[in-house]
């Protein structure tokens, strides 16, 4: 052991050597590195750099993809914060998120701290968890109006016949429409859960037995041990959470069509509706760039927090 | 005598503690199972919800209250739904698209994935930030100078614009990749380079044939995404011919006045049996790519 790690050193100082200035082989190597990479550095510069670009551009225009762009410089963010539309779909969508990215996380998390007890049937009950995420999209969303119906929907009549409820419109009432939504996500955790099983199996059991012999009880050991490791992969899943449900357009298009009165207009979808409706494709790449930002901003905000509670080991496998 | 005493007594409470211990396991072992048994039925009933109704009588879907089990099984319902509209046709268009562009994904990903694992370039870890701060891009802020450039190629109404982008890599598959690969001792490559193989050589006859699971993880991964695409369908394609499964089945609500749940659960069901067949034959690798996606992100 200690020989081949030896080894692997010299092997490293003799890769790192060629640093100042490239040795032949070494320009040869990163000619090849260019080489191999190019279809995503075509991709890169065609789909996605250059498109944020344009899209910026576009946003100082009006512009419907027929005609040219007219540049009318900052008109469309002065209008975008005149929108009550838009004010609408960022209440919405902030709404959506502040319910279900905590409560999918929250959740995600105590069913994998219960899959994680050594028992029997884990991999029977991963599967019968993930399987939502595999028929997501529209085949899902059309199975929920049917089971959000209110006069024939099965969730108000297993409200009434368990709690003797009388269930809501839900999709169809203002109020309800972004719970409904909400509890339509969380079906969907399952792929959140075989994540935090997977960093659940990955700390160390040292660290129980430790804390064991230290006379520590079940919460004190989920408190001290357990979260604090998971909180790299609490952070990530924060962060995707966020992205992913700034980003809602199938559930509100198929669903709800953004209503009733504008209830769940998402974002998204009336970005969609102004640029493919529309044709307000300056405008709509002004929704874009806000979105834009805000995801940024987000992701920022949440990056700078981890400092302050994401637990990282000193040594990193 | 005293020593012996309380050695006894120290026995008998280090046993009760094991006991209570053992006890408690049990106990909470129970408790788990009611917890996740309970969480499995709530789970499962949307998906049986589906299938019941879409086995029902024209009739009996707006019973109450509802029955759970349509006797007798209404098979012809499946057909019904799939010759109301081509659904054949449009079945077969989602196959078109997928294949190619999982074929797409497998050519091009694990190609960019083995230049940020192997080569060393003074580019290379910039580079890849690049890479994956892409992944946090939402899709929407290049969605709209993508359909411009789409347009102006002509291609609007055509499979390319869901198929052609898939041959330049993706971020997520090329990250998943180049994990795969880095867990490839390169001890391997150097000997393939005594041997006389080039990079591209050490590539196809060394990587890839490792690299199986990752690739299979790969496939399942943008099979599922291009078959359950909504929004690329919706934009690009118009024409009644070229419509994908999920644009026809968004477009079949209210299509009779009221809408006919039991066909419509039909259609939906048979949409998303090719998915969970997947799933149920590959879930190793579904796991797997979660996993490295997940937690070493």
């Amino acid at each position: 052991m200690a020989v081949e790690a030896q080894l692997s050193r010299i092997q490293e100082q003799v890769r790192a050597r060629p640093r100042g200035a490239l040795s032949p082989q070494a320009r040869r190597e990163e000619r090849f590195f260019f080489l191999f990479i190019s279809p995503w550095i075509l991709g890169f510069i065609v789909f996605t750099a250059g498109p944020i670009l344009a899209s910026l551009f576009f946003s100082f225009n009006i512009y419907d993809a027929i005609q040219p762009p007219r540049w009318v410089g900052l008109a469309n963010y002065r209008n975008l914060f005149r929108d009550r539309l838009f004010w609408q779909s960022l209440r919405v969508t902030s709404l959506y998120t502040a319910g279900a990215v905590p409560l999918g996380i929250v959740l995600s998390m105590a069913i994998a701290l219960v899959l994680n007890r050594n028992i029997r049937g884990v991999s029977v009950f991963r599967t019968i968890f993930y399987l939502p995420s595999v028929i997501s999209g529209v085949a899902v969303s059309l199975l929920f109006m049917w089971i959000f119906n209110s006069d024939f929907g099965l969730l108000n009549y297993l409200l009434w016949k368990l709690f003797h409820i009388r269930g809501p419109a839900w999709i169809m009432n203002e109020r309800w429409v972004i719970p409904s939504l909400i509890l339509m996500s969380i079906w969907g955790i399952g792929g959140g859960i075989i994540i935090y099983l997977a960093g659940l199996q990955g700390i160390p059991t040292e660290l129980y037995e430790a804390a064991e012999i230290d006379g520590a009880n079940w919460w004190s050991k989920l408190l001290r041990i357990t979260l604090p490791m998971m909180t790299p992969v609490i952070f990530f899943n924060l962060v995707t959470g966020i992205i992913g449900s700034f980003q809602v357009f199938t559930q509100a298009y198929v669903m709800t069509g953004g209503g009733p009165h504008n209830a769940s207009l998402f974002y998204v979808l009336y970005l969609y509706r102004n640029a493919f409706y529309y044709f307000k494709m300056g405008y709509a790449s002004a929704l874009a760039w806000v979105l834009f930002a805000i995801v940024l901003a987000l992701t920022l905000l949440v990056f700078r927090s981890s400092s302050a509670w994401v637990y990282y080991e000193a040594v990193r496998g | 005598m005293e020593v012996a005493a309380a050695r006894g007594q120290l026995f008998l409470a280090g046993r009760r503690l094991i006991q209570s211990k053992r006890r408690r396991k049990l106990l909470g072992d129970l408790l788990a199972y009611a917890v996740l048994l309970l969480l499995s039925v709530v789970i499962l009933i949307p998906p049986l919800w589906m299938l019941s109704t879409a086995l029902k009588a024209d009739g009996d879907v707006f019973l109450y209250p509802p029955k759970w089990i349509p006797v007798p099984p209404h098979f012809e319902n499946f057909r019904r739904g799939l010759t109301f509209r081509p659904f054949g046709r449009y079945f077969l268009n989602t196959a078109i698209i997928t294949s190619l562009a999982v074929l797409g994904q497998l050519i091009s990903s694990p190609l960019v994935a083995y230049g940020f694992a192997r080569l060393r370039s003074r580019w290379r870890d910039p580079l890849f930030i690049l890479v994956l701060s892409t992944m946090m891009l939402p899709s929407q802020v290049t969605m709209i100078p993508v359909f411009v450039l789409f347009r102006l190629l002509g291609w609007v109404d055509t499979f390319k614009p869901l198929v052609v982008p898939n041959y330049f890599g993706s971020a997520f598959f090329i990250f998943l990749m180049r994990q795969f690969f880095m867990t490839i001792t390169p001890e391997l490559d150097d000997a393939a380079k005594i041997d006389g193989c080039g990079y591209f050589g050490i590539f196809t006859r060394i990587l890839l044939p490792l690299a199986k699971p990752a690739l299979a993880t790969v496939a399942i991964f943008s099979f599922m995404w291009n078959w359950n695409d909504f929004m690329g369908p919706l934009i690009y394609l118009s024409s009644e011919s070229k419509l994908t499964l999920t644009l026809a089945l968004s477009r079949f609500t209210g299509q009779y006045g009221q809408t006919a749940w039991n066909l419509l659960m039909a259609v939906s069901l048979v949409t998303v049996t090719p998915c969970v067949l997947l799933f149920f034959f590959a879930q190793r690798y579904f796991i797997q790519g979660i996993v490295i996606t997940g937690v070493k992100g």
